[in-house]
C-alpha cells in the first residue's frame, strides 16, 4: 500500500505525439510510471494522445484516455475521474505544462486533486527564467550573465551590454525550440523574435555564451525525506552550444577529477533540495575546463530524456522510482530492483563507458540546415556499452544505420582543408567522423582542440582508433594480437577485413569479412557478455541486462528453456518510430506467454523494449549482423523475430539466413518477394491483383524512357525504402533528371522504381495470417489522396468514404496475397483507389506503423496474435475467424504530428516523403467530432472564425474555390494574393488582397508574422528551392505557429468538420403569405 | 611491446595482463573499489596499507595526478589493478600520470585483465591474498611466495606520522590521533578554524593530556584494530575525559575502547556510494567508505554504546555513540576525498559537542586555578 493512505487513484499524464525534443522515452517513463502505481495499489488514470505506445494500452492503467491534451479535454477527464493525486512529471514538457495550466485555472483545487512529485512553485522556480536566477543566486549558484527580454529591442540592448555571442532560450518551449547562438545583432534580432513567438509566455532569456566549455549533467532523485542520491552524471563530448540532445554523450564523466565530480554533485543536491522534489531532477552544468568555475544551465524538474539514458546507463529505473516517491515512499525503503537485495538509496557505479550518440533526420531532410546548436534536431538516439570507450563509440557509430559502420564517412577524403576546418569549428550531425578525418590527414591532436575545443581525452581516443586502423592495414598478415587487440577496440570483422584490403590490397588474405570471422572463432575470439547491474559487481544481481565485451568471464547463466529472439528496430527516425517499438514489446510479451524465454537485442535507450523487465534477457548491442551473430551463438535460439524490428530487423534476415540461423515466420523468400519491386509485381500480376504501371530501372535513360512512356506525372523512388525516402511525383523530363542527378545514386544494385502517379483515394491495411487464415481487423481510409506518404496522411478507422465493394476488393487482395506468401505473422498492405477499382501500391511483409492504431481501435492485439501465429498457433484456434474484423460504433483517426519548427529550411509541404515524427488519435462516435480531437491533439489551434490566406496553384484552384467558399460561408475571412484573390472575387466572395513577396511589403509573409491569420492554404508549385514564394511562406506559417495546410483534402476534411460541429444560425422562417 | 604482469591469487586464479609503474613483485591483499572518480585519494588513502587496490571502473588515469589531491604523503599500497590504465591524461590539474606516480613509489600496476571477473571472485570468495608480479617466475614459484609471504600487522605503525606536528588555528584545540590518517581529516578540522595537533598512533593518554585539547579526533587507519591494542588502551584513558570523534579505524578502536568487539568483513565496503540510515531521524546519506573490519552487532549489547547508523544495505554498523560520555564515531569518512561530502556536517557536530561539553563543564577562571594550584590547594572538581 502506498504510503500516503489520502491516494487512492492517480491521473497520469502522458507527453502526447512524438515530436523533436520528446521522443519515445517518455513512453518508457510512463510505463513504468504506471506498473509502479498498479502495483501499490492505486487505481490509475492516464491521459496521452499518442496512440502508438505501450503506456496507452489498456493493461497499463485502469483506465486509458486517449485525447487530446489540452485543459478542456483534461478538466473534463478529472471531472469524470475525480482523481486523488495528479502525476505529472512523467510526461515530459507536456506534461507539466499542462499540470501548470491545469493548476492556473484552478482546476486542480476546484476538484481536490492533490499535484504529486513536484510542487507547482519547483515548476515555475525551475522553468520561468527570472524566478530561477533568484533560485541560483540565493543558492549561491553560479548562472551566466543574463536578462529576461520580451522584446527585441531589450534584447539588442543587453547583448550590447554584454557583448556576443549571446545564447537565446525562449521560456517554457520544448527542445529549445525558438533557441540559438546569435553572433551579431542581426542573427539576435531574428532569433529573439522568433523566440518570443514560441514562447507561450513571451519571454526570453539572453545569456552570455558559454561556448565551448564542459557540459555535464547529472540526474538526481530525492524524496519527502529529503534523501537524496545522484542516479548518474553523463559528460557530453561536444562543449556547451551544442543541445544535450544532439550531443554526443558519455556516463559516466571521464574527464573529471573526484574534486570536480563531488562539486557539481553537491550542487546538484542543494537544488534539487531548495526545488523540494520528490522524485527525479536533471541538472546541467557547464564546468571550465581550466577553473573550478562552473555555471548551472538548466534544471528540469521532472523525468527527461537524459533520466531514460540514465536509467539504461546504469539499470536504475529512474521513472519507477520517481513514481514510488511521488505516492509517498522513501529511497531507503524502496527495494533496488536489480540486486533484489540492496536499496534504491545508493549511488549506481558502473564499470563499463556508455556512448549515446543521436540519430539526426538530415538523411530524409537534405535541404535541412544540419549546423547544430541549441536547438535539438536530433529525432532519436543509439546507446552503447564498452568497457573502454573506443569500443563503445564503435559499437554506438554502428548502430546508427546511417551507412556507416566505423568511424568514417563516405566522401569524407575528398573534403578541402578549409571546409573540414569549418565543419570541425562547427558542429554538425558528421563532425565526429570529420574529427577521425582531420587525424587521418595527420592533423596534431592540438590543432583539432584548437578548432573543436573537444576535451583532449575524447580527441585522443578517437585519435587512438585512427592509429590502430593504420597498424591494421600495415599489417602483412593479421597476427592473433592484432586481431584480439581490435576487437577490444571495438572493430567489426568487417571493418578489419576492409582496412586490411586497404592496406594490403585486395588479393591479401583476411580482406574479407568471413574469412576475418572464420579467423577470429578459430582463435577463440568470441565475445563474453557482461551484465549491467548497478554496482559494479559488488553485489549480486539478477538482472537479465548483457552487452559485450572481449574479456574473459562470461556472465550469461546457460539456461535450458527454449529461446526465441526478437530483433529490436534501433533508433528512432522518421518512418521508424516508436510504433515499431509498440509491436516488439508485445512480440516478447506473447513469447514469453507462451513459454518461452524471450530474448531482445536492441540499441535504443528511449524505448520500452530496452527495459530489462520486458525481456527475459535483454542484449543492449548493435544491430549490425557481427553483433546480432554473436549473440545468437550465445543464446542457441530456436529461431529469430525479423517482423516486429521495422526495416532494421528485416534487412538483417538475409544475412542471418545466410549464416544458417532460423527466421520466424513469413520466410524470407517471400520477405523478399514483397520488399523487391520486380517480383513483388510478377506476384501480383500472377495473382491478377491490379497495380498501378512502373517499372524498375537501373540507368538515367531507362528512366527518361519509362517515365514517357507511363506518361507524366510519375512516382520515382529507390527500391528498399523506409518512409519513402527520397519518394517523388514529377512532372516532367527535367524534374525527373534532377531527382536523378540529386536523390538517388542509381545502378543496377540500387535500382528506381517508376509508377504511374494515380491521384486517387490512398486506403491500408493490415492483416495477421498464420499461414491459412487471414485475419483483417481493419481497414484504414487516408484523407489524403495518394501523393501523400501514408504515415503523414490522415487515418481513418472505420473508413467513411469507402462503398462495400472497395472494402470488398480490399479484402479479397489481401487474402490473396498473404496466402500467396505464406504470411505467418504481419503483413501491411498499401492501395490507391481508382476508378472504382483498388490497385496495390505496396506491400510490407511486417509489422506496420499502423498496428499499435489499428490494435487499440478495433480491439484485436495484432501483434500478439501475429507472434502466436508465428509460433505455430492457428487464429482458428485463437476464435478467429477469415475476414474483416467487424467494424465497431467509435470513429477513430490518427492524425500524424510533424517537427517543422525545429528544423530550418525543411519545407513543411507534404509529399510522397515522410516527414511526421509522430501521432495522434483522436476518437469519438462521429467522425466530425474525432477528427477534431485528432487535430487538436495534434497542436492545431483551429479557432472558428478569422483569417485564411490562400495561396494555391493553378492546377488547384478550381478544387480549392470549391472548399473555401465553405470556409467563407462559415464566416472565415479569406486573404489572397493576386491570382487566387482574382479567382476567388470571381466566384463571389469577398477577399482581402495582399502583396506576393516580390510586389514589397507589407506582403503575405509580413502578414503571417504579424498574427494576422489563422490558417494558411498553400498547394505546391513545383520546385523546391528555399528562394521560391510557397517555401517562404511555408516556412513562415510553421515558424509562427499558424495552421499551414499544403493538401486541399485536408483543408476540406477540416472544413466538413467544422460544418459539422457547428450550431447552425439560420434567419426565422418568413410567415407563409 | 608492452611488458607482462600477472597477477596470482590464494585460490589459484592467475590473471595476466600489461605491466605499468614500477617492475617488480609483491604481495598484498586483494579488494576492489567501486567508485568511478577518486583513483588518486583512493592509492593515497594510507588505509590500503599493504593492500592490492582493484578499481571497479575500467578506465583509471583519465585525469592524471595532481600535487593537491593526495592524502597522504605518499601511498602506501602494494599493487593497483586497472582494466585499461589510461596513459594520456585530460584535466587542467593534471600534474603527471599514474603511471609516473606508481614508477616514482615502486608500485606494481597490472592493466588489461578482466578486473569484473575478479571483482566477481573476491565477492563470492571474500578478500583474499595476491601476488602481483612483472616478472617471468614459473607458476608455482609464484605460489610458493604467495603461500610464504607473513601477514601483515603494523600497518599502522606504518602510516602513521612518527612525530607530533602542529596545524594551528584559532579555534577549538584537537588532538588528531594518527592511525594512518588521510589528509581529508585535518583539512576540514582546519578548515572549521581548528588548532590540530597530530600525534602518533602510540601517543599515551598522559601525552594527549599536556597538550590540553579540547577534543580528540581519532583517525582512519589501515588494517585489523586489534593489531593496534595500545591504541584501545589509550582510548579507555581518555574516554569521558574529552570529547571524542572516531573514524573509521577510530571507530573501531573507540567500539573495542568501550567493550564492543570488531570483526572482518567477507568482503569489505570501498566506495563512494554506501547508504548509511541515521537511525534517530530516518534519513539516508551517501557515504565513503573503506573498511574491510566492522563492529559486530551483538557485541554492543552490554556496553555503554548506542548505535546511531546503519548500513542500508547490509545493515552492519555505521555509527556509534557513548551513552555516557561525549564521545561518538562512524565507520564511514566523513571527510569524502574521495566520494561525496555529504557528511561534513559530523565534523560540525563534532565541534558543537565540545562547545556543549564545555558549556556543561565550565572552567573556573585559569588564573584562579593556577594560582590555586601553586599555592598547593586542591581543585574541588579533581576531587
Amino acid at each position: 500500500m502506498p504510503k500516503n493512505k489520502e491516494l487512492k487513484k492517480i491521473l497520469v499524464i502522458g507527453s502526447g505525439p512524438i515530436v523533436i525534443g520528446q521522443a519515445a522515452e517518455f513512453d518508457y517513463a510512463g510505463t513504468q510510471a504506471c506498473q509502479a502505481l498498479k502495483e501499490e495499489g492505486l487505481e490509475v488514470v492516464l491521459i496521452n494522445s499518442n496512440p502508438a505506445t505501450i503506456m496507452t494500452d489498456t493493461n497499463m492503467a485502469d483506465k486509458v484516455y486517449i485525447e487530446p491534451i489540452n485543459l478542456e479535454f483534461v478538466s473534463q477527464i478529472i471531472r469524470q475521474e475525480r482523481p486523488d493525486g495528479l502525476l505529472p512529471t512523467l510526461g515530459g514538457q507536456t506534461g507539466l505544462n499542462m499540470a501548470v495550466e491545469l493548476a492556473r485555472a484552478g482546476v486542480l483545487e476546484q476538484e481536490g486533486v492533490k499535484l504529486l512529485g513536484t510542487q507547482l512553485n519547483a515548476i515555475e522556480q525551475a522553468e520561468d527564467r527570472d524566478l530561477f536566477r533568484e533560485l541560483m543566486r540565493e543558492l549561491e549558484q553560479p548562472v551566466p550573465e543574463s536578462a529576461i527580454v520580451t522584446s527585441v529591442q531589450e534584447a539588442v540592448d543587453f547583448a550590447d551590454s554584454i557583448g556576443y555571442p549571446v545564447i537565446v532560450r525562449p521560456a517554457y518551449t520544448l527542445g529549445g525550440t525558438g533557441g540559438g547562438i546569435a553572433g551579431s545583432e542581426e542573427e539576435l534580432r531574428e532569433i529573439v523574435a522568433n523566440g518570443i513567438r514560441y514562447s507561450p509566455i513571451g519571454q526570453c532569456l539572453i545569456e552570455k555564451s558559454i561556448a565551448g566549455m564542459k557540459e555535464v549533467e547529472y540526474e538526481v532523485m530525492r524524496d519527502a525525506n529529503d534523501n537524496c542520491i545522484v542516479v548518474c552524471n553523463m559528460e557530453n563530448l561536444d562543449p556547451v552550444g551544442v543541445h544535450t540532445g544532439d550531443s554526443i554523450v558519455v556516463a559516466p564523466s571521464q574527464t573529471l577529477s573526484d574534486r570536480e565530480y563531488q562539486m557539481l554533485r553537491s550542487a546538484s543536491l542543494k537544488i534539487i533540495r531548495a526545488l523540494n522534489i520528490e522524485g527525479g531532477c536533471n541538472v546541467q552544468f557547464a564546468l571550465d575546463p581550466q577553473s573550478y568555475q562552473y555555471y548551472v544551465i538548466e534544471v528540469n524538474p521532472r523525468v527527461s530524456r537524459s533520466s531514460a539514458l540514465a536509467s539504461k546507463a546504469t539499470g536504475y529505473p529512474i521513472a519507477k522510482m520517481a513514481a514510488k516517491i511521488a505516492v509517498g515512499y522513501t529511497l531507503d525503503e524502496i527495494v533496488n530492483p536489480v540486486t533484489g537485495q540492496t536499496y534504491a538509496c545508493f549511488e549506481p557505479t558502473l564499470d563499463y563507458i556508455v556512448t549515446k550518440i543521436p540519430r539526426w533526420p538530415f538523411d530524409k531532410f537534405t535541404a535541412a540546415n544540419r549546423k547544430l546548436g541549441t536547438q535539438m534536431k536530433a529525432t532519436g538516439e543509439v546507446m552503447a556499452i564498452g568497457r573502454t570507450f573506443e569500443e563503445s563509440i564503435q559499437k554506438a557509430v554502428r548502430s546508427l544505420e546511417i551507412g556507416v559502420h566505423r568511424l568514417l564517412l563516405k566522401g569524407a577524403a575528398e573534403i578541402d582543408g578549409e571546409t573540414l576546418t569549418a565543419r570541425l569549428a562547427k558542429a554538425d550531425d558528421e563532425r565526429l567522423f570529420l574529427v577521425a578525418e582531420a587525424f587521418r590527414r595527420g592533423w596534431a591532436l592540438q590543432q583539432i582542440q584548437d578548432i573543436t575545443n573537444i576535451d583532449w581525452w575524447f580527441l585522443d581516443k578517437i585519435d587512438r582508433i585512427v592509429r590502430f586502423e593504420d597498424e591494421i592495414r600495415r599489417e602483412p598478415g593479421l597476427t592473433r594480437e592484432t586481431l584480439y587487440a581490435a576487437k577490444r577496440l571495438g572493430f567489426t570483422d568487417r571493418a578489419i577485413a576492409e582496412l586490411r584490403k586497404e592496406g594490403q590490397g585486395a588479393s591479401a588474405a583476411m580482406t574479407k569479412e568471413q574469412d576475418v570471422r572464420q579467423y577470429r572463432l578459430q582463435q577463440g575470439f568470441i565475445p563474453v557478455y557482461k551484465m549491467v547491474d548497478t554496482c559494479a559487481a559488488e553485489f549480486e544481481a539478477s538482472t537479465p541486462y548483457y552487452y559485450s565485451t572481449y574479456e574473459t568471464e562470461n556472465e550469461v547463466l546457460p539456461s535450458d528453456k527454449q529461446k526465441i529472439i526478437v530483433l529490436g528496430s534501433g533508433p528512432i527516425r522518421i518512418g521508424q518510430g516508436i510504433e515499431f517499438d509498440y509491436s516488439t514489446v508485445h512480440a516478447v510479451w506473447a513469447i514469453r506467454n507462451a513459454g518461452y524465454e524471450a530474448v531482445i537485442i536492441n540499441n535504443n535507450p528511449e524505448t520500452v523494449s530496452t527495459d530489462f523487465n520486458t525481456s527475459d534477457r535483454l542484449y543492449f548491442e548493435p544491430l549490425f549482423f557481427e553483433d546480432v551473430m554473436n549473440v545468437i551463438e550465445q543464446e542457441k535460439p530456436i529461431g529469430v523475430i525479423v517482423q516486429f524490428g521495422g526495416q532494421t530487423a528485416i534487412n538483417l534476415a538475409a544475412p542471418l539466413a545466410r549464416a544458417g540461423v532460423r527466421i520466424l515466420g513469413t520466410s524470407l523468400e517471400s520477405i523478399d518477394e514483397a520488399e523487391d519491386r520486380k517480383k513483388c509485381e510478377a506476384l501480383l500480376r500472377k495473382l491478377n491483383i491490379a497495380q498501378p504501371k512502373g517499372s524498375t530501372v537501373t540507368t538515367v535513360d531507362e528512366a527518361v524512357g519509362t517515365a514517357q512512356q507511363l506518361g507524366y506525372p510519375v512516382l520515382v523512388r529507390p527500391s528498399y525504402v523506409l518512409g519513402g525516402r527520397a519518394m517523388e511525383i514529377v512532372y516532367s523530363d527535367e524534374e525527373l533528371l534532377a531527382y536523378m542527378k540529386e536523390a538517388v545514386q542509381i545502378n543496377p544494385e540500387h535500382p528506381v522504381l517508376i509508377d504511374r502517379y494515380m491521384l486517387g483515394k490512398e486506403i491500408e491495411v493490415d492483416a495477421i495470417c498464420d499461414g491459412e487464415t487471414v485475419l483483417i481487423p481493419g481497414i484504414m481510409e487516408h484523407v489524403e489522396r495518394a501523393g501523400v506518404h501514408s504515415g503523414d496522411s490522415i487515418a481513418v478507422y472505420p473508413p467513411q468514404s469507402l462503398s462495400e465493394d472497395i472494402k470488398k476488393q480490399a479484402v479479397d487482395i489481401t487474402i490473396k496475397i498473404a496466402k500467396e506468401l505464406k504470411t505467418v505473422g504481419l503483413v501491411n498492405i498499401q492501395f490507391v483507389v481508382w476508378n472504382d477499382q483498388v490497385f496495390v501500391i505496396e506491400v510490407n511483409p511486417r509489422s506496420s506503423r499502423t498496428v499499435p492504431f489499428l490494435s487499440k481501435v478495433t480491439s484485436v492485439p495484432m501483434a500478439n496474435l501475429a507472434t502466436q501465429a508465428i509460433l505455430g498457433k492457428k487464429l482458428s484456434e485463437l476464435g478467429y475467424t477469415e475476414g474483416l474484423w467487424p467494424e465497431n460504433e467509435y470513429v477513430a483517426v490518427k492524425v500524424p504530428v510533424f517537427s517543422f519548427a525545429k528544423l530550418r529550411r525543411v519545407d513543411p509541404t507534404l509529399t510522397p516523403e515522410m516527414k511526421s515524427t509522430g501521432e495522434v488519435m483522436g476518437r469519438d462516435r462521429h467522425y466530425a467530432k474525432a477528427l477534431y480531437k485528432g487535430l487538436i491533439g495534434s497542436g492545431m489551434k483551429i479557432p472558428t472564425g478569422g483569417s485564411i490566406i490562400a495561396t494555391v496553384a493553378d492546377k488547384d484552384k478550381e478544387e480549392a474555390i470549391a472548399i473555401l467558399k465553405g470556409f467563407y460561408r462559415l464566416g472565415y475571412k479569406l486573404i489572397a494574393t493576386g491570382g487566387t484573390a482574382d479567382a476567388l472575387e470571381a466566384a463571389g466572395m469577398k477577399v482581402r488582397r495582399v502583396n506576393k513577396l516580390s510586389e514589397g511589403s507589407p506582403n503575405i509573409v509580413d502578414l503571417i508574422r504579424t498574427g494576422q491569420a489563422q490558417f494558411v492554404v498553400n498547394t505546391l508549385t513545383k520546385g523546391k528551392a528555399p528562394e521560391r514564394d510557397g517555401f517562404r511562406i511555408r516556412r513562415e506559417a510553421v515558424e509562427n505557429g499558424v495552421v499551414c495546410l499544403t493538401s486541399l483534402d485536408t483543408v476540406r476534411a477540416l472544413l466538413h468538420m467544422l460544418e459539422a460541429l457547428r450550431f447552425s444560425s439560420a434567419p426565422m422562417p418568413a410567415f407563409q403569405a | 611491446m608492452q611488458a607482462q604482469a600477472r597477477l596470482l591469487l590464494e585460490d589459484g586464479t592467475l590473471f595476466t595482463g600489461l605491466a605499468f609503474g614500477a617492475q617488480g613483485a609483491s604481495v598484498g591483499e586483494v579488494v576492489f573499489n567501486t567508485g568511478i572518480t577518486g583513483y588518486q585519494e583512493v592509492l593515497s588513502d594510507p588505509s590500503y596499507c599493504g593492500q592490492i587496490v582493484t578499481m571497479t571502473f575500467p578506465l583509471i588515469g583519465n585525469y592524471g595526478i595532481t600535487r593537491d589531491d593526495f592524502e597522504s604523503i605518499r601511498p602506501y599500497i602494494h599493487g593497483f589493478v586497472v582494466r585499461r590504465h589510461e596513459p594520456v591524461p585530460s584535466n587542467w590539474r593534471a600534474q603527471y600520470t599514474l603511471d609516473h606516480l606508481l614508477k616514482e613509489y615502486g608500485i606494481v600496476g597490472i592493466s588489461d585483465i578482466d578486473t569484473r571477473m575478479l571483482t566477481r571472485i573476491i565477492r563470492q570468495h571474500g578478500t583474499m591474498r595476491g601476488l602481483l608480479t612483472t616478472g617471468n617466475e614459473r607458476a608455482e614459484e609464484l605460489r610458493e611466495r604467495l603461500g610464504a609471504a607473513p601477514l601483515m600487522r603494523d600497518q599502522v605503525a606504518r602510516t602513521s606520522t612518527p612525530h607530533v606536528f602542529s596545524s594551528p588555528g584559532e579555534r577549538e584545540r584537537i588532538v588528531l590521533i594518527d592511525y594512518g590518517a588521510k589528509s581529508g581529516i585535518l583539512r576540514e578540522l582546519t578548515k572549521r578554524g581548528c588548532d590540530v595537533v597530530v600525534v602518533p598512533h602510540n601517543t599515551t593518554a598522559d601525552e594527549i593530556r599536556r597538550l590540553h585539547p579540547d577534543g580528540i579526533q581519532l583517525s582512519n587507519g589501515p588494517g585489523d584494530p586489534k593489531d593496534v591494542p595500545h591504541a584501545v588502551r589509550t582510548l579507555r584513558e581518555l574516554l569521558g575525559e574529552y570529547p571524542i570523534f572516531g573514524i573509521c579505524l577510530g571507530h573501531q578502536l573507540f567500539a573495542l575502547a568501550c567493550g564492543a568487539d570488531t570483526e572482518k568483513l567477507k568482503f569489505g565496503h570501498r566506495g563512494g556510494n554506501h547508504p548509511v540510515k541515521e537511525l534517530e531521524s530516518g534519513r539516508c546519506y551517501i557515504t565513503s567508505q573503506n573498511h574491510g573490519y566492522t563492529v559486530k552487532e551483538e557485541s554492543v549489547a552490554g556496553t555503554e554504546l548506542e548505535v546511531t547508523h546503519i548500513n542500508n544495505n547490509d545493515k552492519t554498523i555505521e555509527g556509534l555513540k557513548h551513552k555516557r560520555y561525549p564521545a561518538f564515531s562512524v565507520q564511514y569518512h566523513p571527510e569524502a576525498a574521495p566520494g561525496p561530502f555529504d557528511n561534513s556536517y559530523l565534523f560540525d557536530r563534532f565541534l558543537d559537542m565540545i562547545r556543549e561539553h564545555k558549556r556543561l563543564n565550565p572552567e573556573r577562571p585559569r588564573q584562579a586555578v593556577l594560582a590555586e594550584s601553586l599555592r598547593g590547594e586542591l581543585h574541588y572538581a579533581q576531587k
